[in-house]
């Protein structure tokens, strides 16, 4: 089959990466937007996300069902989110630095955790096949689209509504764009920053619990690489709209497709350039975005990056 | 930090001795070391939770890192990339940079110096070391000092972007070992050619240790130097107090800043120098062993004091010498020294909303009831 298409295939199966890749950026962009927009910024998503790709295979693992593991990890997220949200809230504290530290002691407490499970099979997640009008394989292989990539979509869609259209949504702007405020219109700013820093990691942590239970599909201590961090990137480019957050997740997750899909038509010349996409992207994406003033536009006005 | 020091109070005379100085100093040393056996309190707790007992730990610990000549040999040579992965660290948060990337500036300088070293072969070492070194640096003060030029001509958040350079590097280093600069005689590890015999680096006469941990000791003396006695150091501490005001002196912030992370880079490239021509023989996978990683751990726990580099580096470097025994002896996964890391840093930074809140540091609090 694969002469019939040639070099088509590349973009086909770019294509599929995107969608297959996508998903965790999409989850973490989506969890980090929402903790900017409150006003922090978590630079501990990274190791959210391990913990939530070994939690929610070791659950998957022990109960069967990926769905519960899929829960796990969001409540594991949740918890690391909070823990960030609780601690940022004392004063004097960096939300950069903590977000550091974050990435360790949840990468450390992962891989602690997770030794028992880099063996065993956990169920994947079911997908569901929007190729079925193709008989061409490569075709179906590239619609076969994972539950999650659809839920994630929809949050997308939810969390743009919800800023726009919503009290929720405008409170946690408000919190976002300056203290005083709030204060003034008596909301309480640390505890609106630290359910948002609690649901951003939630979702996180479903990003990780996808990495882990279909796409690559198993746990082992090199299962992400730095996701969690181009996410943050990520969020600045998208101007902090979770419509947009959207887009740039295909963009990024087809940049990271981009090696293993040269690699399987047999172009490894350069291979672990092509594998080094993704991060050159969001760097250049990072330099072209920002701005020397240090103005933004979007950006919340509370965050510590644009300040 | 300098800032408070600046502003003396009416109540006490500011003395250079006596108790009311000593006060000052000592918060900066009693609440990081609080904060240190802090986390290391919580870890006992989370090894009592497993059934594991924390006090065989910290005694393994104790005899796989300081317990004897053999176990300081390893812990030395361990702590001779972190002193330097360290500053790299220190010297930008100086000027209220967090520069976390510093392991890519170790692995391309690593990658540098294997590369010319193969060249320079036959050629006296005396000639040929200090060109490597300096390749090194080179490299290392290029890629960090691209992201504090990007960071002050283009505003582009330094921790981040610094940590993608990290990756690219990686990626990079990979590509070069693997491809171009592969020496077809290694199969199982790609690595460059490995370099002649007079050009590896031997050990401190007398000590069992690579000349490394001498070279990282000088450097974090000579960054303390820099910092705290001259006037280059001056301003950076200046405009790491705030950017704002060192513009509206006249302080040139954009050299300080780029002159700074190159400075920090080009010795993390050391690091990546003596990891090559002094540990592994040549370049390969091993290089990225995550010392840039544990010296954001360690700058911080010093506060961003070179000098206090010196002993933290040396604790650090302790635990991961000892990690192999503890495994085993422990039956502990190989993580466990990352999760104790993850509480200490945890720790530390929680420790930052203590300073100024105890009146014993405050001498000119003294008095008032």
């Amino acid at each position: 089959m694969d002469t019939d298409l040639g070099y088509w295939i590349i973009p086909l199966a770019i294509l599929g990466g995107a969608i297959r890749v996508s998903t965790p950026f999409l989850f973490v962009s989506l969890g980090e937007a929402l903790t900017e927009r409150s006003g922090r910024i978590n630079l501990g998503l990274e190791g959210t996300l391990v913990f939530g790709a070994m939690s929610g295979y070791g659950l998957a693992y022990l109960t069967g069902s990926p769905w519960l593991g899929v829960a796990a990890a969001a409540c594991c997220g949740a918890m690391f989110g909070l823990l960030h949200g609780i601690i940022c809230s004392l004063p004097k504290v960096n939300d950069i630095a903590v977000g550091i530290a974050m990435m360790i002691l949840g990468m450390g407490l992962a891989f602690y955790f997770g030794k028992p499970f880099v063996q065993p099979v956990a169920p994947d997640l079911p997908a569901i096949s929007f190729g079925w009008w193709s008989d061409v394989p490569q075709i179906k292989a590239a619609l076969e689209v994972n539950v999650l990539f659809l839920l994630g979509a929809g949050l997308a869609v939810a969390l743009w509504w919800m800023f726009r259209a919503t009290k929720i949504g405008l409170i946690i702007r408000v919190v976002g764009d300056s203290t005083d405020a709030a204060r003034a219109m008596g909301l309480r700013p640390v505890l609106i920053r630290s359910c948002a820093t609690a649901v951003g990691g939630a979702f996180a942590g479903v990003g990780g619990a996808y990495l882990s239970l279909y796409y690559p599909g198993s746990w082992n201590e090199g299962i992400s690489s730095g996701q969690g961090l181009m996410a943050v990137a990520l969020v600045i480019f998208a101007r902090w709209n979770p419509l947009a957050c959207f887009g740039a997740a295909l963009l990024f997750g087809g940049a990271g497709a981009l090696g293993p899909t040269l690699q399987s038509v047999g172009i490894t010349q350069g291979y672990y350039l092509f594998f080094a996409a993704p991060y050159v992207l969001t760097l250049g994406v990072l330099i072209a975005t920002s701005s020397p003033t240090r103005a933004m536009t979007g950006a919340p006005g509370e965050l510590s990056i644009t300040k | 930090m300098s800032a408070t020091d600046a502003s003396s109070h009416s109540t006490v005379a500011p003395s250079r001795f006596g108790w009311g100085h000593v006060a000052r100093r000592a918060e900066a040393v009693v609440l990081p070391l609080g904060a240190l056996l802090v986390g290391f309190g919580v870890f006992a707790v989370f090894l009592l939770l497993q059934g594991k007992s924390p006090a065989d730990f910290f005694a393994l610990v104790y005899r796989g890192a300081f317990g004897s000549a053999f176990s300081w040999q390893n812990t030395l040579s361990r702590a001779a990339p972190l002193l330097l992965a360290a500053l790299c660290v220190a010297l930008p948060a100086r000027l209220g940079l967090v520069v976390i990337g510093g392991e890519g500036a170790i692995v391309l300088g690593g990658v540098g110096a294997g590369a010319i070293g193969v060249l320079l072969s036959g050629v006296p070492p005396a000639l040929a070391l200090p060109v490597m070194a300096s390749v090194a640096m080179g490299i290392g003060a290029l890629w960090i000092g691209a992201v504090g030029a990007l960071r002050h001509v283009r505003g582009v958040n330094e921790t981040i972007a610094s940590l993608l350079m990290a990756y690219i590097a990686i990626a990079l280093m990979n590509h070069l070992v693997e491809g171009p600069l592969r020496d077809p005689a290694s199969l199982n590890k790609p690595s460059t050619a490995p370099l002649e015999d007079a050009l590896r680096v031997g050990n401190i006469p007398g000590w069992d240790v690579h000349w490394g941990l001498g070279f990282g000791v000088l450097c974090c003396v000579l960054a303390w130097v820099l910092i705290d006695k001259t006037t280059w150091g001056f301003a950076a501490r200046i405009a790491g107090g705030n950017m704002r005001a060192a513009q509206v002196q006249g302080l040139p912030v954009g050299w300080l800043i780029i002159g700074f992370t190159a400075l920090g880079g080009a010795v993390a490239g050391l690091a990546g120098f003596f990891e090559v021509t002094a540990v592994h023989g040549s370049a390969n996978a091993s290089l990225a062993g995550g010392y840039g990683f544990t010296g954001i751990l360690i700058a911080f726990l010093a506060r961003h004091n070179p000098l206090a580099i010196i002993p933290v580096a040396l604790l650090l470097a302790g635990f991961e010498a000892s990690s192999g025994l503890v495994q085993r002896r422990m039956d502990l996964p190989d993580a466990t020294v990352l999760v104790l890391q993850g509480f200490v840093f945890m720790a530390i930074l929680i420790s930052d909303t203590l300073f100024g809140r105890f009146k014993i540091f405050a001498p000119e609090r003294w008095r008032t009831g």
